[in-house]
C-alpha cells in the first residue's frame, strides 16, 4: 500500500545512483511530488526553479538536449496546464524529457477542484510520440519510472497523491504499451459478462467490483491499463471478444482519457460491443478521495452498477 | 573547427549577399517573414564566422557553441547564414517552406542538422537555451550557449520566467540577444507592450547587459568579445535594429512582417542590395 508518488521518489533514488545522466527539476512542489530525497543526496543534480512551470518544461528540454535525462515534477494540472511549451520542447523537439505529474484527480481529496488534475490525459494522448503512463500500484509505479529512464523520447508518468493497495503479485513485469489482467474469477470463464478497463487509482475499485459480481454469479474481469498512449487496442479487441460489455472506469475527466481510447479501439476494431464509461463529468471539489469516488461515479457500487444496468 | 576569420570589410559584402539569397528565398516561398529576418541578418552572420565554434561538418559535435533561433520566424537568415557555411548546398535555400523541404516555415532540428531546437512558438528558446548552459556547467563544458529572440517575444511570460532563473544558476557560459527592431504583427513593440526601459530591466533581474546598434559589425563584435571569459552572470545583448534593413521599402515597415515580395519587389529589393556589393 503506497502512494505511486512514493515509489517515484524511490526508483528516482535509485535512478540516482544508477544513471548519472538523471537529474531532478521542480516548481516549489519537491515535498509533495516526492523528489526531495534525490534533491539532497544529488543536490548537483537537482535544479530548484520555482513557481514558473512554463520555465521548467523548457529547461528540462535544453539539459535533455545535452544528453541530461530530466525528470520535471509538480502536480499533474499545473504540469499539462503548459501545454504549449509540452507541446515544442518536450513533443514536437523529441526531447528525452520525463514528465511526471504527481496529484492525479479526484484521489487527492481535501484540497478541491483547482489542484486536481482530471484533463492531463486528453491533453498528453494528443501529443505525438508522447508515452503517457499511469501505473496502479508500488511495484508497477517503479518498474514504469525506471522504464522511462530508460527510454529516448518524452513520457508522461501519472501518479497519485493517495495510497494505492498492491493489485498485481510479486515478479510482475510492467510492459510499455500492453495493458494486463489484473482480476479474473477462478476458474476463468470463457466468456464475461464485462471486462473493466481500469487504470492507476480506480484499479482496485475495479477489483472490488468484479469481486462483488463473482459472488452474484456475474462474470467480470478487470484489465489495468497502465499505457494510455501508445494505447494497447488488441487488449481491447480480445476482451470485445469473449464479452458483453465493456466498462472503463477512471479517475480524469470522461472525455479524451481510458474511457475514449477504449472506445476508439472498440469501434476501430468492429466489435459492436457496448462500453459504458465512467469517469469525472464535471470539475471536482473537497472531500476525501473516497467521499469523491463516489460522489463522482467512480467507485465500487457505481462499478457493479454499471456492469449490470440494462444497456 | 571554428569558421572562417573573413575580413569585416567583407562582412557587409557578405550580408548584403545574404540578403539578397533572404529575399529569393522568401520570393520563392509566396510567405515567410522578410523584416525580422533582416533585421537579425547580421548579428547571426558575425555570430555564426566570428564567434561560435562550430563546424558545419560535425553539426552534432559536443562541444560546439549551441545557437537557438528562439524568434523562429526569422528562420530564412539562419538558414541563408547556415549554407554560407557549409552546412547544406546554397540551391537547397530555395525549397523554403515546401512540402519536403528540410528548410521548414520555423526551424526544425529533426529535420536539418545544425538547428539546435525546434522553434517558432515564442517565448521558449531561452528557457531551453538556460537548460543546455546548466548542463554545460553540470559537465564542466566550456560551450557557449546563444539565444535570439525578438522584442515583441519579450512579451511572452515565460520569457521571463528564465529571465529571472538564469542569474540564480550564474550561467555565465548564456548570451540572449534581443533583436530590438521596434516591430511585431499588429504594430511597434513599443505601443503594442512596451518594454521599457528594457535594459534597466535586464539588468535588475541579474543579467550583464549590453545595448548595440545591430547592424554595425565593430559594435557587434565588441558586444561578444568578453563573452569567452564572462564569470559570475548570464549576458543580455540589446541589439537595436532596423526592422527590414537593407531593402528602402521595407525598412521600418510593419507590413513587411510577414508578406512576401512580389517578383517586381523582390527585383526591386535585390537590385538596391546589389549596389551595396560594388
Amino acid at each position: 500500500m503506497k502512494a505511486t508518488r512514493e515509489a517515484f521518489g524511490e526508483a528516482l533514488l535509485e535512478l540516482g545512483e544508477k544513471k548519472p545522466a538523471v537529474v531532478a527539476l521542480d516548481a516549489d512542489l519537491s515535498k509533495s511530488t516526492m523528489t526531495l530525497a534525490f534533491a539532497k543526496k544529488y543536490p548537483e543534480r537537482h535544479f530548484e526553479l520555482g513557481i514558473a512551470e512554463q520555465n521548467m518544461v523548457g529547461v528540462g528540454a535544453g539539459l535533455a538536449l545535452c544528453g541530461k535525462v530530466p525528470f520535471i515534477t509538480s502536480f499533474a494540472c499545473f504540469l499539462v496546464g503548459r501545454l504549449e511549451p509540452l507541446r515544442i520542447a518536450a513533443a514536437y523537439n523529441k526531447t528525452n524529457l520525463k514528465i511526471v505529474g504527481t496529484h492525479a484527480g479526484l484521489g487527492i481529496g481535501d484540497d478541491g477542484a483547482s489542484q486536481m488534475g482530471l484533463e492531463d490525459v486528453a491533453a498528453m494522448r494528443a501529443l505525438p510520440g508522447m508515452v503517457v503512463l499511469q501505473p496502479a500500484d508500488e511495484l508497477e509505479a517503479k518498474q514504469a519510472v525506471l522504464w522511462a529512464a530508460a527510454h529516448d523520447g518524452p513520457v508522461y508518468l501519472r501518479l497519485t497523491r493517495q495510497k494505492l493497495a498492491d493489485c498485481h503479485k510479486p515478479g510482475y513485469q510492467f510492459q510499455m504499451g500492453r495493458c494486463d489482467l489484473v482480476w479474473a474469477p477462478e476458474p476463468a470463464p470463457k466468456h464475461y459478462q464485462a471486462t473493466i478497463f481500469a487504470s492507476g487509482g480506480t484499479v482496485g475499485e475495479a477489483v472490488k467490483a468484479a469481486q462483488d459480481l463473482s459472488a452474484r454469479q456475474f462474470a467480470a474481469q478487470v484489465v489495468n491499463a497502465a499505457t494510455l498512449a501508445p494505447f494497447d487496442e488488441e487488449a481491447v479487441r480480445a476482451a470485445a471478444a469473449v464479452s458483453e460489455r465493456l466498462v472503463s472506469v477512471e479517475d480524469h475527466n470522461v472525455n479524451g482519457g481510458l474511457g475514449s481510447a477504449v472506445c476508439e479501439a472498440a469501434a476501430a476494431a468492429g466489435t459492436g460491443v457496448p462500453v459504458v464509461r465512467l469517469g469525472a463529468r464535471s470539475f471536482g471539489e473537497s472531500g476525501t478521495a473516497q467521499e469523491l469516488y463516489d460522489k463522482h461515479g467512480l467507485s465500487a457500487p457505481h462499478i457493479v452498477e454499471a456492469c449490470l444496468r440494462n444497456l | 573547427m571554428t569558421t572562417a576569420t573573413a575580413p569585416k570589410t567583407d562582412l557587409k559584402k557578405t550580408a548584403a549577399q545574404l540578403r539578397i539569397a533572404v529575399i529569393r528565398m522568401i520570393e520563392a516561398a509566396s510567405s515567410g517573414h522578410p523584416g525580422g529576418s533582416l533585421s537579425i541578418i547580421d548579428i547571426l552572420l558575425y555570430l555564426y564566422t566570428q564567434v561560435l565554434r562550430h563546424d558545419a561538418k560535425k553539426p552534432a559535435w559536443p562541444d560546439r557553441d549551441r545557437l537557438i533561433l528562439s524568434k523562429g520566424h526569422a528562420c530564412p537568415a539562419l538558414y541563408a547564414v547556415m549554407a554560407h557555411c557549409g552546412y547544406f548546398p546554397e540551391s537547397e535555400l530555395m525549397t523554403l517552406r515546401k512540402l519536403g523541404s528540410r528548410l521548414q516555415g520555423h526551424p526544425d532540428r529533426l529535420r536539418l542538422p545544425g538547428i539546435e531546437a525546434s522553434t517558432g512558438s515564442l517565448g521558449q528558446g531561452l528557457s531551453i537555451a538556460l537548460g543546455m548552459a546548466l548542463a554545460g556547467l553540470m559537465d564542466k563544458k566550456d560551450y557557449r550557449v546563444y539565444a535570439i529572440l525578438g522584442d515583441g517575444e519579450m512579451q511572452e511570460g515565460q520569457v521571463w520566467e528564465a529571465l529571472m532563473a538564469a542569474p540564480k544558476f550564474k550561467t555565465a557560459n548564456l548570451t540572449v540577444i534581443i533583436d530590438s527592431n521596434n516591430g511585431q504583427i499588429d504594430g511597434h513593440v513599443a505601443e503594442i507592450m512596451s518594454l521599457d526601459p528594457l535594459a534597466d530591466k535586464l539588468a535588475s533581474f541579474g543579467w550583464n547587459v549590453k545595448a548595440i546598434d545591430g547592424h554595425d559589425f565593430g559594435a557587434i563584435g565588441g558586444a561578444f568579445a568578453a563573452d569567452r571569459t564572462a564569470v559570475g552572470k548570464p549576458r543580455a545583448v540589446i541589439a537595436h535594429t532596423i526592422k527590414g534593413k537593407g531593402v528602402s521599402f521595407m525598412e521600418n515597415q510593419i507590413a513587411w512582417h510577414g508578406k512576401a515580395p512580389n517578383k517586381e519587389e523582390a527585383d526591386k529589393a535585390v537590385a538596391e542590395l546589389t549596389k551595396g556589393l560594388s
